[in-house]
């Protein structure tokens, strides 16, 4: 039930105009980070707070939303974001990627497609891809306005000569249409490639930071590399030890002190579905304990 | 005032809102796609799918430019009561409402700064018909290529050439929505 002693999904009216403008010129300007006036939520910032004032400026009554922390839908984050908003906007929830009309994700894009009916809402910690190599504002800026994106390059081929390989793993920059040079969030570099030509509605909200950026349907976003160290989709070498999927996105669980370990789908959803219909991994139930 | 004004808004804002919101952001991120939607009554001659639009996304921050046959007392007093949004010249305004050729000439209209695009305006645009066949569009939101019968093509032209900086656009006609961000390539077929 709806508590009616809040607005329709939390957020006043002025605010939700507010944040929807900005949504819209984010949109026009795919990658583009559009500064909002971000509110103070009941949660603390780092928990979702830009992810949330975007979903609540989303919702409408007949909504299915599902809310995803690092793949999983019965995390802390997860649960308690999914509580807030059957709460204060009464919509219904789900924690099948396909059932949902709008997936608040932090940390993860799901392993199944998603459709052009979907709107895929990422919580952003730090929007500006070049945050960590330039700390002033004013200067990233006028980078953006000159596409001055030579720093971006520098970061990635230190990587190289100091690693052999960019190490990069998350939140790895892409250039959104040839333009604007764009943080997907902290997702796996491996979900990167599902970033571009994407048939649902991505938007990125920063709370903290007070921005919002989007990529519109079947946008390009390229995920910057070199002719010869050319970008890679990485994830464990491993099949998932509980339902045997081969290419989702994997944790590594430690599960004793003398070494043992376990790898299992990221993405819970995907997991149970493919256990229910069948699949089994290593580990799979029924379980079998090794006597040791 | 007249009592017209009074009446015509939304009569459960926060939920026709939304709806309303889904509809504009449907219509801007997939370009050549026709929304409808409901829920205004504005005084004529604003067609009930702008009059929607600005109830959903203007209020007294965003000033409202009135073009031509808009700028007439009965919808100033209808966006005054229901939005309370100044209603100011061209140069200064946050969104624009008005049949294509009283909107002329684009140039009045500020189209972002180059560190700040976003600061640009919205138009709406009052079309007598809005269907899927016309002027070739491509860009993002659109998988291979859609088609909608816009007023012109230069004008969307030119706007896209000034990118990131540009306007952007939605088109209504009677209930019925569909937008052009200024990322839209547009051809003649």
């Amino acid at each position: 039930m709806t508590d009616t002693a809040y607005n329709f999904a939390y957020l006043d009216e002025e605010t939700k105009r507010m944040i929807r403008r900005a949504i819209l010129k984010g949109i026009a300007i795919p990658g583009y980070q559009v500064p909002f006036a971000s509110r103070e939520m009941p949660m603390p910032y780092g928990w979702g707070t830009g992810g949330v004032q975007v979903t609540a400026a989303c919702l409408t009554p007949g909504d299915r939303l599902k809310v995803i922390d690092q793949g999983a839908d019965d995390t802390t984050n997860a649960v308690s974001i999914r509580k807030f908003f059957e709460r204060t906007a009464g919509v219904a929830t789900t924690e099948r990627t396909a059932e949902a009309t709008v997936i608040q994700t932090r940390h993860r894009i799901p392993e199944t497609p998603l459709t052009g009916d979907q709107i895929l809402v990422y919580q952003v910690p730090i929007p500006e891809p070049l945050r960590f190599l330039e700390p002033r504002e004013t200067e990233t800026r006028k980078m953006h306005e000159l596409e001055e994106y030579g720093l971006m390059h520098v970061k990635l081929y230190e990587d190289i000569a100091r690693h052999g390989h960019i190490s990069t793993a998350y939140a790895y920059p892409v250039r959104v249409e040839g333009r604007y040079v764009m943080d997907p969030s902290p997702i796996p570099k491996f979900d990167n490639p599902k970033l571009s030509g994407n048939p649902a509605i991505q938007l990125f909200g920063a709370g903290r930071e007070q921005r919002i950026y989007a990529l519109p349907p079947f946008t390009e976003a390229v995920s910057l590399d070199f002719e010869d160290h050319p970008f890679e989709a990485s994830k464990p070498d491993h099949p998932c030890d509980l339902c045997g999927a081969e290419g989702s996105y994997l944790d590594e669980v430690i599960t004793d002190d003398r070494g043992g370990r376990m790898f299992v789908c990221s993405d819970t959803d995907f997991c149970a579905e493919r256990r229910a219909a069948g699949h089994a991994g290593r580990l799979a139930a029924p379980y079998e304990e090794t006597a040791a | 005032m007249d009592m017209v004004a009074l009446e015509g808004g939304f009569a459960d804002t926060p939920r026709e809102a939304a709806v309303a919101f889904r509809a504009c952001l449907s219509a801007l991120a997939r370009p050549g796609r026709i929304e409808t939607v409901a829920g205004a009554a504005p005084p004529a001659p604003v067609s009930p799918a702008a009059g929607a639009v600005l109830l959903t996304l203007v209020d007294g921050s965003t000033p409202v430019h009135l073009a031509g046959a808009h700028d007439v007392p009965e919808v100033r007093d209808w966006i005054t009561f229901h939005t309370g949004a100044p209603l100011v010249g061209a140069a200064d305004a946050v969104f624009a409402l008005g049949a294509w050729d009283a909107l002329q000439p684009l140039d009045r209209f500020a189209r972002g700064l180059p560190d700040y695009p976003d600061r640009s305006a919205t138009l709406i645009v009052e079309m007598p018909a809005l269907t899927s066949e016309g002027a070739r569009l491509t860009g993002p939101g659109i998988e291979t290529e859609a088609f909608l019968s816009l007023p012109e093509v230069a004008a969307f032209r030119a706007n896209r050439a000034q990118f990131p900086q540009g306007l952007d656009f939605f088109l209504a006609a009677g209930d019925r929505l569909a937008g052009l961000p200024r990322t839209t390539r547009v051809e003649d077929v």
